[in-house]
């Protein structure tokens, strides 16, 4: 049983106007088999959370903690909260020419579990995985989200969460640009490593779509840098039928 | 488009003429003799010579035999032959002439020319090997010529290394429908300089690999000059380089095609490392009126990896006619990417580790086209224990 606190989380970033908050007071809490859908409008600072809590240099965090069972998180390096259980598949995947899906995949188990994976075994999980998610075998020889279409990236997103058997996956906009075959491919990937794994999951969409597959225990709606209304399944469904306008107040900047 | 750092907009811009000096009208202008006189010492401010410092070069113009040589060893498969031609006895091979000060100096001065030769319809199972050490920092001329046959099939790997001053003419003549492969591995120690003309003659339906493998030195700059005798002929050009703090690796290309239906292909990758770490790479193509039906291709991709290092990259590509299959280029220099690391690091991989993936993966490519196995072993343990030493 794990849990991730995050608590009173401020985030700045710095743009060209100078340094900027983007996340003002971020509380939220999510335990093992848990799904939490974090819902909002564009520029609410969803990614930025996201990004925040993997440990990208381009966020600096001026308050609050978030902890992993107890253990600070922002203490570690980006591969130290990897190694300790948070995964975070990322709503745009960089592409790595010359180093292969398989290279990778081997190269990124045995450094999160402190050892080579066995060879027999590995190569039948990843073949597993990939059939799961649709994936041609000829996949684990290209170069790492080189010349991938969208969907084929969000599904090598998935497929690292299912291999790399993370405590808590963030899940940033992994249903944007999916059409609705991928989607469901990607959604059963998520059920199913959750369901093995009893991973956290924190899904970050925009819309209301992939919450019809991956159905959220909790819905926490962000705006403008915190969570402003929180409830259950049912807020989604508010969500879908009413859009995010009552979040607006008329004289907001938009 | 190529120039990384700013302080000097001018150079290394992209430019399809050479323009930023005083150009010369084609690159096929440039003067190319035996003679020494007819080229002055360089200062520094010529095209051919802008990016390169010649202050630490001077020994490498003065114009009289200094009697020291490099250390030799070769190894040599059955029937190939290394004998020594007098600089006359060369020329009469109708070799190209060298076409800066320095190589001038080394074709008149080296006291005589070692001839690899391989024989016509030969198929080598073996690599030749010659590896060439420096043990003192004495100006050494070298002067090399390998010929192989008509038909033949060859592959000469030439390793430098050690400490020494070497200017070298080295001179490639492929017979009709022979596939030579030729690799230069410059390993030299920090001190070393190395000034090198290669020439490569493509005999029609000839296959020729010229390859470089450039790791070692303070300077080395390689002038890799090639031309066809007849139609069909193909080369392909691949380079590898790996600059560290205080070393100047430059490495130059020109491709003559006057010769129709001729191919090449360039591909050019370095990596930088350290303060004053510096490359060069200038990829000057010329298709003659009457090469028609020519392909030809080069590419060179630099990655920086520390502050304070500098790369320029500079394509030339004259068409003087419209009848061709294909003539492109492409050059790029990027630094390391903070967001493939970010990307690597996210899935637990360490920083060291992850660099060394990047790298490793940005040289793939280019090292798998080598296709002489124990080259390209050795070059990828020499590019993971340059990572390792952080640019020391």
């Amino acid at each position: 049983m794990s849990t991730l606190e995050i608590k009173d989380l401020h985030v700045t970033v710095e743009t060209e106007q100078g340094t900027k908050e983007i996340l003002r007071g971020v509380t939220l809490s999510i335990a093992s088999g848990e799904t939490h859908a974090i819902m909002g409008p564009n520029g609410s600072g969803k990614s930025t959370l996201a990004y925040s809590i993997a440990g990208h240099p381009k966020y600096t965090v001026t308050g609050g903690t978030v902890t992993l069972d107890g253990e600070d998180v922002l203490a570690m390096s980006v591969d130290e909260r990897a190694r300790a259980g948070l995964f975070l598949a990322m709503q745009y995947p960089v592409e790595v020419p010359g180093v292969t899906v398989s290279n990778f995949l081997r190269t990124a188990k045995t450094a999160v579990t402190g050892e080579a994976p066995k060879l027999r075994h590995w190569v039948k999980d990843v073949k597993d995985a990939m059939g799961h998610l649709r994936m041609d075998p000829a996949f684990a020889d290209r170069n790492v989200n080189e010349g991938f279409s969208g969907g084929e990236k969000k599904r090598h997103e998935i497929l690292q969460m299912e291999l790399l058997e993370p405590k808590m996956a963030i899940l940033d906009e992994t249903d944007s640009g999916l059409d609705v075959d991928a989607l469901r491919i990607v959604s059963e990937g998520v059920n199913r490593a959750k369901e093995r794994t009893g991973a956290g999951v924190l899904l970050i969409t925009h819309y209301t779509r992939i919450l019809r597959y991956v159905k959220p225990d909790f819905v926490h709606v962000f705006v403008d840098g915190r969570v402003a209304e929180e409830g259950g399944p049912e807020l989604a469904e508010r969500l879908e039928a009413e859009g995010y306008d009552r979040f607006h107040p008329v004289n907001v900047e938009a | 488009m190529s120039l990384l750092t700013p302080q000097r907009p001018s150079e290394g811009a992209h430019t399809h003429s050479g323009a930023t000096m005083v150009p010369d009208a084609s690159r096929a202008e440039r003067t190319a003799s035996f003679e020494v006189a007819d080229f002055p010492v360089p200062h520094g401010r010529e095209e051919e010579w802008r990016f390169t410092p010649v202050d630490r070069l001077g020994a490498f113009f003065r114009d009289e035999p200094t009697g020291a040589c490099l250390q030799w060893e070769e190894s040599l498969p059955e029937g190939v032959t290394l004998s020594t031609l007098s600089v006359p006895q060369w020329r009469d091979l109708g070799v190209p002439a060298p076409q800066d000060r320095a190589a001038a100096a080394a074709a008149a001065h080296s006291g005589g020319v070692a001839l690899v030769d391989v024989p016509a319809e030969a198929e080598l199972a073996e690599p030749v090997r010659i590896r060439l050490t420096g043990t003192e920092q004495d100006l050494v001329h070298g002067h090399l010529t390998v010929r192989v046959g008509r038909f033949a099939r060859a592959t000469v790997v030439i390793e430098h290394a050690g400490v020494a001053d070497y200017s070298e003419v080295l001179t490639v003549l492929a017979g009709d429908g022979s596939h030579v492969t030729l690799v230069t591995v410059q390993e030299w120690d920090d001190a070393s300089h190395h000034l090198g003309q290669h020439d490569v003659v493509v005999g029609r339906d000839a296959t020729v690999r010229h390859i470089a493998v450039t790791l070692g030195g303070g300077v080395v700059r390689l002038n890799t000059n090639t031309s066809y005798t007849g139609p069909g002929g193909s080369f392909e050009g691949l380079g590898v380089y790996f600059a560290d703090a205080g070393q100047h690796l430059e490495h130059r290309l020109f491709v003559d095609h006057e010769a129709p239906h001729c191919r090449s292909n360039v591909e050019y990758k370095g990596a930088l490392q350290g303060e004053t770490a510096r490359t060069v790479w200038v990829g000057d193509v010329l298709i003659r009126a009457s090469a028609e039906g020519t392909d030809t291709y080069e590419l060179n991709r630099n990655l920086i990896l520390s502050d304070g290092a500098r790369a320029d990259s500079v394509p030339n590509l004259e068409i003087e006619t419209g009848e061709i299959e294909g003539a492109g280029h492409a050059s790029a220099t990027g630094r390391f990417d903070d967001e493939q690391l970010f990307y690597l690091q996210a899935r637990g991989i360490p920083e060291d580790e992850a660099r060394r993936l990047v790298v490793r993966g940005f040289f793939a490519g280019v090292v798998a086209r080598i296709g002489v196995p124990e080259v390209q072993e050795h070059l990828m343990a020499v590019i993971e224990r340059e990572l390792a030493g952080g640019g020391e």
